[in-house]
């Protein structure tokens, strides 16, 4: 396998004619964390949607560049686009189950897939809801609503309908912006088990966050005139936080602005 | 002066919210009291006879639950299938613009017009029957409920789309599998009251489904409906007591219908968020 998940190279991002990201390079590599941080509208949340070509649903949307997933450019056209979004699947800022059961959120992506068989899914609902560290805790009630979860809970079972379908990569915007402490550290220790088997990109607001978890920083800031997103520094998280190498990374991780 | 003014717009306007209640509730307790008596297990199960035509209205009562029933069907994939493609296929433009004004425009067309067209066109295919008027009935309620549809439909919440996108669905099962089912109890709601509509209409029946006082089994068949009873018992004299029975049951039907849209409409509000 080789080194990188995602190659990204002169990737430039449009919404109508307003550039939002402009021209970045780089590489994430797999099997590891990889944290987007920076100031509010800085482009890290369209970023992360255009690894699974999620912004594709805003109508006057535009891409130009490259994103390799694996060698392979994910907007080439003969790209299918659902099998993309089943290998690189996404967890949202605000926790968003299906007003379905438990079982019906976790069990949708792999329906949608092409999975009948009961006894198939039930195993697949089981063992994902483990791996999401939920099992326990609605083992008994997988007919309730999803929607009577608590919000770390609703999270949790995001990431359990997500894991179901079986991805290479996980996105997350946010996971946990959301929710209450407690929860956030359940979700944390669940990212770092889960990196042992997954590539990880997570959009996150918190520093503290970022530190502890992500194996690698990437810091993205809007020009002031233009607006448009441009990835300043990248590299390991300890390097980033300890020795920022550009001006403007070490403003924002001590606190000056942002 | 000020708070003399103030007092007297108060008092106007209390009066006129007084005036409408007091008159739904003098126009149901007339009926009320007019009806009440006639209402009985034998008028809800047995046919009419003799030229008074006392006795049951049972073949009315199925008449309108059979057309009205026939028309929710009819119109129900016609307008989900109708609001599906203009929220989500069509290219918001001059197509979409048209549909949209098109249905409006349809909701405003006289019912009377409608059973014209539905005798013109169907029942010189069908005869007076139970799918003329049905059909006649989708094609008037059709705007009422496919708006309610399309309101439904953009009422599911973004974050539920992208969730099911997310996961690798296609636009089909994104709308088959979530977008339908979360926006079906509102869908239902605007069902309701098309075919509460239905249910009250008087002029596209009789022009379609006929006045034959029949208990109607095949969809070819014709019948009469209770508004088209009650209204050939006043027109002709006939029998007021009837004709009143007939209201009564109407409007507890029609009334039914309305409670059973608001439950469903607010069974939607906590489902949904």
């Amino acid at each position: 396998m080789s080194e990188y998940a995602f190659e990204v190279r002169d990737l430039d991002f449009w919404y109508d004619d307003f550039k939002a990201l402009d021209d970045l390079t780089f590489g994430i590599r797999a099997n590891a964390i990889t944290a987007f941080i920076g100031p509010s509208g800085c482009g890290k949340s369209t970023l992360l949607r255009c690894l699974n070509r999620l912004n594709d649903l805003l109508p006057d949307a535009k891409v130009e560049g490259t994103i390799e997933l694996f060698d392979k450019n994910i907007y080439d056209d003969d790209v299918d686009i659902p099998t993309l979004r089943k290998r690189v699947a996404m967890i949202f800022q605000q926790p968003n189950p299906f007003p379905f059961s438990i079982y019906d959120n976790v069990a949708y992506g792999p329906r949608i897939h092409g999975v009948k068989k009961k006894s198939e899914l039930d195993d697949v609902v089981e063992s994902t809801l483990e791996k999401a560290a939920l099992w326990r805790e609605v083992k008994d009630k997988l007919s309730d609503s999803g929607l009577e979860l608590s919000g770390g809970q609703q999270q949790r079972l995001c990431i359990a309908r997500a894991l179901a379908v079986n991805p290479e990569v996980l996105l997350m915007d946010e996971p946990c912006s959301a929710i209450d402490p407690i929860s956030t550290q359940k979700i944390e220790d669940l990212i770092h088990e889960l990196k042992k088997k997954l590539t990880i990109v997570m959009v996150t607001h918190n520093m503290q966050q970022a530190a502890r978890i992500s194996s690698w920083t990437a810091f993205l800031l809007a020009e002031v005139e233009s607006g448009s997103a441009k990835l300043i520094e990248y590299g390991k998280t300890n390097e980033i936080f300890t020795r920022p190498k550009d001006k403007r990374t070490e403003n924002y991780i001590t606190g000056r602005f942002g | 002066m000020r708070r003399i003014e103030d007092k007297i717009a108060i008092a106007l306007l209390w009066m006129s919210s007084l005036i409408v209640l007091a008159f739904l509730f003098v126009l149901l307790g007339y009926i009320l009291i007019k009806g009440l008596p006639v209402l009985s297990p034998r008028f809800l199960f047995s046919f009419p006879h003799g030229v008074e035509a006392r006795g049951g209205i049972l073949p009315m009562i199925a008449a309108t639950f059979y057309l009205t029933i026939l028309a929710g069907f009819i119109v129900s994939p016609i307008a989900i299938g109708g609001a599906v493609y203009l929220t989500q296929y069509a290219k918001p433009g001059r197509l979409v613009r048209m549909i949209r004004f098109g249905a409006d425009a349809l909701s405003s067309v006289p019912s009377i017009v409608f059973g014209l067209f539905g005798l013109a066109l169907f029942v010189s295919i069908f005869g007076y029957s139970m799918i003329a008027g049905g059909l006649t009935l989708s094609l008037m309620i059709l705007p009422v409920v496919m708006r309610a549809s399309e309101d439904a439909i953009l009422a599911v919440p973004r974050s539920f789309r992208e969730a099911s996108f997310g996961l690798g669905a296609t636009q089909w099962q994104t709308i088959k599998n979530v977008m339908i089912p979360v926006a079906l109890p509102r869908i239902l709601t605007g069902l309701i009251l098309g075919i509460g509509r239905a249910f009250g209409e008087t002029a596209a029946v009789f022009l379609t489904a006929g006045m034959a006082i029949n208990l109607p089994f095949l969809p070819t068949e014709p019948g009469r409906t209770m508004t088209v009873h009650l209204y050939l018992l006043a027109t002709e004299g006939i029998s007021l007591d009837i004709a009143f029975g007939t209201a009564l049951l109407l409007s507890i039907f029609i009334l039914s219908f309305n409670f059973l849209a608001r439950y469903m409409g607010r069974r939607s509000v906590k489902g949904g968020r």
